[in-house]
């Protein structure tokens, strides 16, 4: 059963001088518990996709539907209850640098209305999800990267979501870090059923985690299939070239291997 | 004069002047903090954007601080003597001193909320979080290092301005450094008058740094 749907939809920005197609007549469908991949070169409307599934972007037309629901027809207290099952985590982490880890983790507690004294304790039983325990009254600014990503998978997982978005999540990552936290949200999604759906430029993440991949090229919908189908007998041209550019890339670093 | 008098006379002063200052700093910021918190979210890219609600108060602080303090403290004597029932003394010049505080305060008010993190507040609205907790907890919060220097420039610069209000008679020790120093050419009084100034000047930048840097998480313990 698709836990997201998007029908038809169009996102258009309005700027001064021209009207930016971000996406154009989009449709797709994620299913309830796979780990669903959007790829795609950088300005082909990924970060649009994925901000349309939560309304953080409302679409020009179309409809999204989360559970069924159509989000754009709700009221903003129920998106907002919405918005509590559709957990999200950024490209820069985006914590709140003037709390505490454990704090951090807390908000979305907050923001749901739990007693303080059991958003602590819950905070910290999330923190060991991510094997951050021993970080919770450490500040943001003094853990790196991929803790950073840790504490904001923590913190996400404290609204306890049917689902995760990722925007571009690893991308701020070296590639040890990246393969961690990909496991992690690979873990999450078998231990916990959770949705994920992952926006990235990289191939690789898309390999190690995704069941089913979307190819987006310039505002439209390339291609989308099983990821093995679509990376070993591409049909579109936008998957072609990110599968050539690939190519080229570790031909480059085999290359600079042999040196 | 003898020196019991004096030291008398500037204990007043000096209490005087911070009764002015602090009171006024405080109801300028129950005016201004909303302003300011209100431009934030109206503007162009804040959180509830409304053009002509921003246009309109942009435009309100824009004319209020373009008025000399002088002139303003002359002009809006009518409403001083209405609100306090005299237009001259301490608790008169809080009017003036209110009136000029506030639209500063909204203006860096504004200033530092904009420097909180646009991806931060995504965050939030991603959590469901609605408008109310984005604004405390988020704006405010995370920019609490910000504001705080903030208070310190505007309880400078509202110090600065009290001195001034000594011409119309305005109490404190601005008004001792004018009667004395100026009318009666005591120089001695008004150089006491103006160290006393600078020392208060000096212990509200330090405290107010200090305190900023002390609640700041950004740089580590």
């Amino acid at each position: 059963m698709p836990v997201i749907e998007l029908k038809n939809v169009t996102k258009i920005f309005d700027e001064k001088k021209s009207n930016i197609h971000a996406l154009s007549d989009i449709t797709l469908s994620v299913e309830e518990g796979e780990i669903f991949g959007v790829i795609g070169l950088s300005g082909a409307g990924k970060s649009t996709l994925v901000r349309c599934m939560n309304l953080l972007e409302k679409p020009t037309s179309g409809e999204v539907l989360v559970d069924g629901k159509n989000l754009i027809a709700l009221s903003n207290k129920d998106l907002r209850l919405m918005r509590r099952e559709i957990g999200m985590i950024f490209q820069h982490f985006n914590l709140l640098m003037q709390r505490n880890v454990r704090d951090n983790v807390c908000f979305p507690m907050e923001i749901a209305g739990m007693k303080r004294r059991e958003a602590r304790e819950k905070a910290m039983e999330y923190l060991e999800i991510v094997g951050l325990r021993e970080k919770a009254d450490a500040y943001p600014v003094q853990l790196s990267g991929g803790q950073k990503q840790r504490v904001a998978i923590a913190r996400t997982l404290a609204s306890n979501p049917r689902i995760i978005l990722c925007d571009e999540a690893t991308s701020a990552l070296d590639p040890q870090t990246t393969g961690t936290i990909l496991s992690l949200l690979k873990r999450i999604n078998k231990d916990y059923g959770i949705t994920v759906v992952v926006i990235t430029h990289e191939m690789r993440v898309v390999e190690e985690i995704c069941d089913r991949v979307a190819v987006l090229d310039q505002g439209t919908l390339a291609e989308i299939g099983p990821v093995k189908e679509v990376f070993h007998n591409p049909r579109s041209n936008a998957a072609k070239n990110l599968l050539l550019e690939r190519r080229i890339n570790q031909m480059g670093a085999n290359a600079a291997d042999g040196i | 004069m003898e020196f019991k008098e004096m030291f008398f006379m500037l204990t007043k002063g000096t209490w005087d002047t911070l009764y002015m200052v602090l009171i006024s700093t405080l109801l300028g910021y129950i005016i201004g903090l909303p302003l300011g918190i209100l431009l934030t979210i109206t503007d162009v890219d804040g959180i509830r954007p409304n053009p002509v609600l921003y246009k309109i108060l942009d435009v309100i602080i824009n004319v209020t601080r373009s008025i000399p303090f002088l002139i303003l403290l002359i002009l809006i004597m009518p409403f001083t003597k209405a609100v306090v029932g005299k237009s001259y003394g301490t608790t008169a010049t809080i009017v003036p001193l209110t009136v000029a505080a506030a639209p500063l305060i909204a203006r860096m008010v504004e200033s530092s909320l904009k420097e909180v993190d646009k991806g931060v507040i995504e965050a939030a609205f991603s959590m469901g979080a609605g408008y109310f907790t984005i604004i405390w907890k988020v704006l405010v919060t995370e920019s609490r290092t910000s504001l705080l220097v903030g208070v310190t420039i505007a309880l400078g610069t509202i110090l600065g301005y009290s001195a001034m209000a000594g011409v119309i008679g305005g109490g404190g020790l601005g008004d001792i450094a004018i009667r004395y120093g100026y009318y009666r050419y005591e120089t001695g009084i008004m150089i006491i008058t103006v160290a006393v100034l600078v020392i208060l000047m000096q212990i509200l930048q330090w405290a107010g740094m200090l305190l900023s840097k002390k609640i700041d998480r950004r740089r580590g313990k």
